[in-house]
């Protein structure tokens, strides 16, 4: 197989411009001749499934909650940025994309980014005419925060809840296009395979959640815009059914999976207080803008803490350790977020910990309280405050936050070319589905931005540019021998799984997977450990097929959908491995603890490690086959990101 | 602590449900409400029985899919709070918790605890939203629009859908759903255009699914995980009663 | 998708502009009731001028609309919300805070006034200006409240008459600012206020009344 990017030529700044000059369209009587599946509902699925609605395809949309408007999207909090330079701090698209490559360790695509930053300023105008009430000024006029990675402030929010609001934006675009009949809602679905006639992607299994019946749906292109894979270690920020089946069932059919190891630990989220624990929760990164973090310097003070006899506040201000202001004086508090994680990392492992498992540094907010008062702050964090007080019964406003990294967000997915279009003709990924835009690291509120961007601008270009040549294909037949196959795949599944009536249930297999991808595959990595989680998830895997116990319940059964999803997990959590173990070098997410400089910075191998890693299916139990997509900068200089 | 569960079961849509009592014990009080039950199915499970199904998904009290009728109050009694973000140091060792599930003709019962509410997205579709499409807008400055009413419709927007004001209601109305919508889009110029025909729209859509209407108890605000004002909905029949006279 | 018919909102106008009606009402006629504590032959000249004259009975007649629209559609908009709330009912249900008993009980609250308020027609009204329509002599108003209120049975019955009216526009009065959608945050508290005022007001004329004629007199 050859990986070929389609990366259009001429200038970095006029490409995207070229291509949708040059690109083929499809007349409006043909629109209504095709069909689309969308998979997921989150910024990308349900921004794209509403453009193409629009546009007057005929489109299916599927989720696995009971209303569009549930996806994780929903959840994002801080912002989502834009080159607007409304705050006329010398933003401009240049510089967005120089940033969000810079962030992403220089693993992300140029061309793709630059599209990116591109379209950024289209989005926020798009969710403004939608009515999403982002926070403005006492002119009227939008206002603007700073978030990780960046020194200008170009992030556009909606108090604590932008991804809710913007999400929300793109649910109501659907739902006026599903109103209009162009778009029909399929919710409570799962998907369980991809069907793939003549080498095209045609159609979709999905499974009924609500009756546990096997349904088959086709159509001239499938999109897959069902998120990250992030639930592989169990605890996670994301939601309970978040799950990265619908794309591996796409890498099983013959789609590439991209980076799978470049997964993002996010650096502000409530600690962890028990095993029975579901998920983590996040707190906006925007909080580093006020906050401050810090652990004591001396370590006996942190023991202290750790054993409940004495209180944050009981340290002075002479004994506290600023340790990201100290070691990175330039963006202090604001470094990304794998930089700050480290670095929580290596405080807590150097027992300075502060919380009864020592896995905790504090998030100050004193400072910023005395400097801007209370009522500034609640403005800006309220909600974030309450939340925090809500789970940990401290109050934030007089105790400094207690929180320590958790794994956040996939940077890795289905490897797509500059059309969004997977190694499978006619297979498409969108959003933290795919891999394309954030390298190794993704930089706060670029998600949002990623997610809306395909959703609303690449995607209806580049689906017209792909169908241009499907106008003659009539809908397509569920009957075809390629459905029932993989109907039947899917039966045989479920049936195999029914059968072992172990003694294990899925939530205790996944939370032993859980841990031994946050022990070895988490923050830092060594050759040695990674071996260690291969053979391990190897082992698990085993015992997932003889030992798990799913009850044999007609109609709704959740605990055949999350073993379903684990038995994915158990495969995926491989080839993260895999593909860590395979990158020797340090860099975003990625952290090899043996590819480091003298003073503990991500070291990174441009000569040799300067690609995408795209990796071929070959059988569950075989190794897959690597492809590399030579990643080429011709318009940033690569350089050791500092942010001291 | 040890505490008491009466949880509705119920198999399916058209079968009888009743409550099953479940003793549960060593239940950490830190873990959340959601958890607990999470402890309460990996037992059942062990035990060969059927677990409870329950709707959830974010566990951070924004998704909205979470919602149950915990000892007479919608994501139990405390104020602007999810049922997953309820924790278990909420109640005392001993306690019995009643759980039902959203009980309301226009929330038909899936399994157990899990209701359907699609009748809020026909809700929405009937004109929960601003009829731009993609492309083609002004800038996003273009529009001036004062603090004070994007503050307000900003606290409007703040729904998710969760269903607890259908719930909480003596009249299974989903009037504080609806004019927290129709407000949001009312107080902001871009909406403001389509108002009149938006809030048309949705309060018909509203009657023809089957909710009830209001009667003012205002039970709907003091249910509400996110303090949704019953002023949206004052707000709602205002606008209303303007587009019909002008129609 | 859309339903024949008034509009659930349209119908809790109707309910709002009637109870609002009927609230100017009773300030009325508690007005005019207090006046026979401080002087009994301006009493008895009201009494005469809502005879049988062509404007009292106008306005009877306006206030017999008023009084049939609100029953009529109390009655329709309980039993449309009663089904909507589904068959099977919550096992146990808590009245959050901020939620007030009155606002619950509505229908059973107008319920006992109705019934309170046959009585009280049959008392006044229909040995009143009835009488005079029908051809026959009234009876003069203040004997009519002395002999009424001299009863003990009657005075008390009248007196929880007062008390269940009292909670009716205790709910009443803010809520019709809601449903014709003049109520916003800041004023919410504000007119929830004012109907509590007004609430006590009224029923305190007719109570004055009432406890006057009963233990003074």
């Amino acid at each position: 197989m050859e990986l070929n990017s389609k990366i259009p030529s001429g200038p970095l700044s006029e490409k995207w411009t070229k291509y949708k000059a040059e690109q083929k369209l499809v007349n409006p009587a043909n629109k209504r001749k095709l069909d689309i599946i969308v998979v997921g509902t989150g910024l990308a699925g349900a921004s794209a499934a509403a453009s193409f609605g629009e546009m007057g395809f005929n489109v299916k949309v599927f989720c696995i909650q009971d209303s569009p408007r549930r996806a994780h999207s929903i959840a994002a909090q801080g912002g989502i940025n834009a080159a607007k330079n409304y705050a006329n701090d010398g933003d401009s698209v240049q510089r967005l994309f120089v940033d969000t490559i810079k962030g992403g360790d220089y693993r992300a695509r140029e061309a793709n980014v630059y599209r990116l930053a591109e379209v950024s300023n289209n989005i926020i105008d798009q969710c403004v005419a939608q009515g999403v009430p982002f926070a403005r000024d006492y002119s009227g006029l939008l206002a603007n925060r700073s978030f990780g990675g960046a020194q200008v402030s170009r992030t556009f929010y909606a108090k604590g809840q932008t991804g809710q609001q913007l999400l929300l934006g793109a649910y109501g675009a659907l739902s006026k296009e599903i109103e209009r009949g162009t778009v029909k809602m399929y919710a409570r679905r799962e998907m369980m395979d991809v069907v793939i006639v003549d080498g095209r992607a045609r159609g979709i299994i999905v499974r009924n959640l609500v009756t546990g019946e096997l349904e088959r749906y086709s159509a001239h292109a499938v999109v897959i815009a069902s998120g990250g894979y992030g639930r592989v270690f169990f605890l996670s920020t994301n939601a309970m059914s978040s799950n990265g089946s619908a794309a591996w069932q796409c890498y099983k059919k013959g789609a590439c999976m991209a980076n799978p190891c470049f997964t993002q630990i996010h650096p502000t989220c409530i600690s962890v207080h028990g095993d029975y624990q579901s998920k983590l929760t996040l707190m906006s990164e925007s909080l580093r803008n006020d906050g401050r973090i810090w652990v004591p310097k001396d370590a006996e003070k942190a023991r202290l803490l750790r054993e409940g006899k004495i209180k944050a506040t009981d340290i002075p201000e002479e004994e506290r350790d600023y340790y990201l202001e100290r070691r990175y004086p330039a963006f202090g508090n604001l470094v990304p977020r794998d930089v700050a994680s480290r670095a929580a990392k290596e405080r807590c492992d150097a027992g300075y910990g502060v919380n009864n498992t020592g896995r905790a540094v504090y998030l100050d907010f004193k400072e910023a309280i005395q400097r801007l008062g209370k009522q500034a702050i609640e403005e800006k964090y309220g909600n974030l405050f309450e939340m925090y007080e809500r789970i940990v019964d401290e109050n934030p406003y007089v105790t400094p936050m207690m929180i320590y990294p958790a794994v956040h967000y996939t940077m890795g997915g289905l490897w797509v070319d500059y059309e969004l279009q997977t190694t499978v003709k006619g297979l498409f990924a969108a959003g933290e589905a795919n891999f394309s835009d954030h390298g190794a690291n993704r930089l706060g509120a670029s998600a949002l931005m990623q997610g809306l961007s395909d959703g609303y601008f690449v995607l209806p270009y580049t689906m017209q540019n792909y169908l241009a040549d499907q106008i003659n294909v009539p809908h397509i037949s569920t009957d075809l021998p390629e459905f029932e196959e993989a109907e039947n795949a899917v039966k045989q599944k479920i049936t195999k799984i029914l059968a072992i009536n172990g003694d294990e249930t899925v939530d205790m297999i996944h939370r032993r997977l859980g841990r031994i991808m946050w022990e070895k595959v988490g923050m830092s990595r060594t050759e040695q450990g990674l071996k260690e989680a291969i053979e391990e998830i190897k082992q698990l895997r085993e015992e997932f097929w003889q030992h798990v116990k799913v009850p044999n319940t007609e109609g709704m059964n959740n605990e055949l959908e999350k073993a379903l999803r684990v038995a994915d997990f158990l495969e995926m959590g491989e080839l993260i491995a895999r593909d860590a173990l395979m990158r020797n070098e340090s860099c975003g997410g990625h952290f090899r603890v043996e590819y480091q400089t003298p003073d503990g910075e991500a070291k990174r191998d441009d000569e040799h490690y300067a690609f995408v890693a795209a990796y071929e299916f070959q059988g569950v139990d075989n190794e897959p086959l690597l492809h590399k997509e030579e990643l080429k900068f011709e318009n940033v200089e690569l350089k050791q990101r500092n942010y001291k | 602590m040890n505490i008491k569960l009466k949880i509705w079961r119920q198999r399916n849509a058209s079968s009888k449900g009743k409550f099953v009592e479940y003793q549960l014990n060593d239940v950490p009080a830190e873990a959340s409400f959601l958890e607990m039950l999470d402890i309460l199915n990996e037992q059942l499970v062990l035990k060969g029985d059927d677990p409870i199904t329950f709707d959830h998904d974010c566990r951070e009290g924004i998704c909205g899919a979470c919602g149950l009728y915990i000892n007479g109050h919608p994501h139990g009694k405390f104020k602007n709070t999810t049922t997953c973000q309820l924790h278990m140091r909420k109640f005392k060792d001993g306690d019995t918790i009643t759980v039902e599930p959203w009980r309301s003709e226009a929330f038909p019962i899936i399994k157990d605890l899990m209701v359907d509410r699609s009748a809020l997205d026909k809700l929405i579709q009937a004109g929960g939203y601003i009829s731009v499409h993609t492309g083609g807008v002004p800038d996003a400055n273009a529009i001036p629009i004062n603090k004070h009413k994007a503050d307000l419709a900003m606290d409007a927007a703040a729904c998710i859908g969760c269903g607890a004001c259908v719930a909480a209601c003596k009249n299974g109305s989903a009037m504080l759903f609806v004019g927290a919508k129709v407000s949001q889009f009312a107080l902001l110029p871009q909406g403001e255009i389509e108002s009149e025909d938006r809030v048309q729209k949705m309060v018909a859509r509203m009657d023809a699914l089957g909710f009830g209407s209001c009667s003012n108890t205002y039970a709907c605000q003091a249910e509400c995980p996110k303090g949704i004002s019953v002023s949206n909905i004052a707000r709602m029949n205002r606008h209303f009663f303007v587009a019909k006279i002008k129609k | 998708m859309h339903k024949k018919g008034l509009s659930s909102i349209t119908k809790k106008l109707i309910m709002a502009v009637t109870g609002g009606g009927l609230v100017f009402f009773l300030m009325f006629h508690g007005a005019m009731n207090v006046v026979s504590i401080f002087s009994e032959d301006g009493y008895r000249w009201i009494c005469e001028f809502l005879g049988a004259n062509w404007y009292a009975i106008v306005g009877t007649i306006g206030l017999a609309i008023l009084i049939a629209l609100h029953l009529i559609y109390a009655f329709i908009l309980s039993y449309q919300n009663f089904k909507a709330r589904g068959k099977q009912r919550y096992a146990v249900n808590e009245r959050p805070e901020g939620v007030s008993w009155a606002s619950k009980n509505m229908l059973a609250i107008g319920a006992f006034v109705l019934f309170g308020l046959c009585f009280h027609l049959y008392d006044f009204w229909s040995k009143m200006q009835l009488a005079e329509i029908n051809g026959n002599a009234p009876v003069d108003g203040i004997d009519q409240i002395k002999f009424i209120f001299s009863n003990n049975y009657f005075s008390i019955m009248y007196l929880l008459w007062l008390v269940a009216i009292w909670f009716h526009l205790s709910h009443g009065i803010a809520s019709v600012m809601q449903s014709i959608g003049w109520s916003n945050i800041q004023w919410k508290r504000r007119l929830e206020f004012l109907g509590n005022f007004f609430a006590i007001i009224i029923v305190a004329m007719f109570a004055s009344v009432v406890i006057y004629y009963w233990l003074i007199v």
